[in-house]
């Protein structure tokens, strides 16, 4: 189904993601693993991106390759108009702390930091000030509903507030792109659904934003569907937002 | 790295030493014992060696001291018919090594009688010292009160003494001693002046037994008197009779000491040699006399003490090498344990740098507060043996600075690895990690 490669047209506002003919194999002993073939992907500011596919489809791959943790094998990633698909580990650090968001499945916080510190971690690899980390912590903290459970550590909070303190802590230092991966899928649906409303007030808040699911309901909220099989995008959805 | 980036480091260190408790306080003991020990050793090495060198000093560096020995039994055997047996340094030894010897710029004779001093009803054991005035250039004698004795004293046979400040204690409860006569042996003996041997140490002579008396022996002596030369030589005999084994056995010694000084200690050395080649003419093969040079026990007690440092150090070094490994032993469980939050703090910005400070920040304030409690434990420790063990010790400056400055050695070079492979995990493969 892959013709002569032409870039899908893009439609809407000015490109914060530029991926082109992007290529990830793996070397596993001697055979050679195509994680990912040609992708070639745009995404605009402010655009709120679903990414489906069955497992293995290469969508953990993708998000690595978006998030500045891996460097693709072949093709060139633009973030932001720059070229990250060469920089060396210390400036893929700095895009990861600066640019990208990281919100997990399982949450992933520090055990023995409370919220606010939990918070302050990507500001603090950014050599933010003590006092400017703690208010712009704070400041996160009430804005996902938790402003009076500061001092909490992990352990006692419930999964849906630790995967707020995870929003807060990806928000910190104000990033272009903001990644979820499975954000609801340790979560039962009261906990989804608030979390889900976060992410669509982020959306409304033009932040730009990149889920992984694999439930259709949750993709349904993203105004685009990306759907890959075998290291390659499928097809393209554009959604009615309801 | 900017102040608060450093608190903050400390502040989360801590926080995840403290998150493992015993695991961290275990880790630490290895390093609290290795500088404990690295300072308790020291500082006992350090008193005994002071002592030691202090007891040596006592005897001058510029000084030889000829003793007289007891010679062995088959040379004795020979002059046995004559009744006494005579050894032993003599007046005419002393004379000829002052005509012969001209670099030697004081000759000092000494008699030693051990008797007993009465004043009205008190007594004590003393040591009855007889010499000549310039008995104080070649021994660190002080005069507290009064005069030493004086060569009008020597020239005529004067009955007078000087006390040494214990005797005088000992003897004059109340009274001022100077002026007031003493009786030794059925004589009087008026009291001149008072002295104290400066530097003196504590109980006993450890370093050599060599020391101009000095302390309590089995007799319980507790210090000199000295009087002049001549007045011991017509007032005392100079033959002793001792009884062993039912047997009688009666000596003759002249003198007991001379005491050599020369003018440097270059020149030391080369003294003894003539010394003793002068004597060993004097005194042909009876082997009854002995030298003693402080100055080559000074070097003796030196290399002593370095090879006592060196043993010490490597005891200490073992010790804080185990400490070390232990650590790093820990750290790197630690490491694995926490792959997941170090691929988390990856993917939230941290360079391998960040990654590096914080696990290496962990280990060395692991190891730095081991090494202040080693320092803590380590100065109660000598202070325990000083008191119990009644052994002197110093703690020196530069052990405590030492065994910090260790205990931090120890901390980077064995946090270097484990932290370096924190950092160099994959942040994705770390990310994955349960």
């Amino acid at each position: 189904m892959q013709q002569v490669h032409k870039p899908p047209e893009f439609k809407g506002a000015a490109p914060i993601l530029v991926m082109e003919r992007l290529c990830k194999s793996y070397q596993l002993g001697t055979v050679e693993l195509k994680a990912l073939r040609d992708i070639d992907l745009t995404i605009g500011a402010g655009e709120y991106v679903a990414i489906m596919g069955p497992s293995g489809s290469g969508k953990s791959t993708l998000l690595n390759m978006i998030g500045c943790l891996d460097r693709p094998t072949r093709g060139t990633y633009q973030l932001a108009g720059e070229d990250v698909s060469r920089l060396d580990d210390d400036a893929l650090s700095a895009i990861r702390g600066l640019q990208i968001g990281f919100i997990f499945q399982s949450y992933n916080l520090i055990a023995q930091l409370n919220v606010i510190e939990n918070i302050e971690v990507p500001m603090f690899y950014q050599g933010v000030g003590e006092r400017a980390s703690e208010q712009r912590a704070n400041e996160l903290a009430r804005m996902v509903g938790l402003g009076d459970r500061t001092k909490h550590r992990p352990f006692e909070l419930s999964g849906g507030e630790q995967q707020r303190v995870a929003i807060a802590r990806a928000l910190a230092n104000n990033p272009v792109i903001t990644l979820a991966d499975e954000p609801t899928g340790n979560l039962d649906t009261e906990s989804g659904r608030e979390i889900l409303n976060i992410l669509d007030d982020l959306h409304t808040q033009r932040k730009t934003l990149i889920i992984v699911t694999h439930d259709h309901d949750i993709a349904k909220r993203a105004q685009r569907t990306i759907h890959l099989l075998d290291g390659q995008i499928e097809r393209c959805d554009y959604n009615e937002r309801q | 790295m900017r102040w608060f980036g450093i608190k903050k480091t400390l502040k989360l260190g801590l926080k995840s030493l403290w998150m493992h408790r015993l695991r961290s306080t275990l880790t630490t003991l290895g390093i609290v014992f290795g500088v404990c020990s690295v300072i308790a050793m020291l500082a006992i090495g350090e008193g005994a060696s002071r002592e030691a060198q202090a007891a040596i000093a006592r005897l001058g560096s510029t000084n030889l001291i000829v003793e007289t020995v007891k010679p062995a039994k088959e040379q004795v055997d020979q002059s046995q018919q004559e009744g006494a047996i005579s050894y032993g340094l003599t007046y005419d030894d002393a004379e000829c090594i002052r005509n012969t010897m001209p670099e030697v710029e004081v000759i000092v004779p000494v008699r030693e009688i051990s008797q007993e001093a009465r004043y009205l009803n008190r007594q004590t054991a003393i040591k009855i010292i007889g010499t000549v005035p310039w008995y104080t250039e070649t021994s660190p004698l002080r005069v507290l009160r009064g005069r030493f004795l004086s060569s009008y004293d020597l020239q005529y046979q004067l009955a007078v003494c000087v006390l040494d400040y214990e005797v005088a204690e000992k003897l004059f409860a109340f009274d001022d001693p100077l002026g007031k006569d003493i009786r030794v042996f059925g004589n009087y003996y008026r009291v001149v002046g008072l002295a104290s041997q400066a530097g003196k140490a504590e109980p006993t002579d450890t370093a050599s037994g060599h020391t101009p008396s000095g302390g309590t022996d089995s007799r319980g002596v507790i210090g000199n008197i000295y009087i002049p030369l001549t007045t011991a030589k017509c007032r005392f005999t100079e033959t002793t009779a001792s009884f062993s084994g039912g047997s009688q056995s009666i000596e003759k010694v002249e003198l007991q000491k001379i005491i050599v000084k020369t003018e440097s200690t270059e020149q030391v050395l080369a003294i003894r040699d003539v010394l003793n080649a002068l004597l060993a003419r004097l005194h042909e093969k009876k082997n009854d006399y002995h030298i003693i040079v402080p100055l080559e026990l000074l070097r003796e007690a030196a290399r002593t003490r370095r090879i006592f440092s060196i043993v010490l150090g490597s005891i200490a070094a073992i010790s804080l090498l185990v400490g070390g490994i232990g650590i790093m032993n820990i750290m790197l469980a630690t490491v694995s344990e926490r792959t997941r939050e170090i691929g988390i703090r990856r993917a939230l910005g941290a360079k391998k740098r960040d990654i590096i400070v914080q696990f290496l920040s962990e280990t060395l304030m692991l190891t730095l507060l081991g090494g202040i409690l080693g320092i803590i434990l380590g100065s109660i420790i000598p202070s325990l043996v000083n008191y119990f063990g009644k052994m002197p010790t110093v703690i020196t400056g530069i052990s405590l600075v030492l065994a910090f400055g260790i205990s931090g050695a120890v901390g980077i070079i064995f946090g270097l690895y484990p932290a370096y492979r924190a950092a160099n995990m994959d942040p994705i493969e770390s990310l994955r990690h349960e």
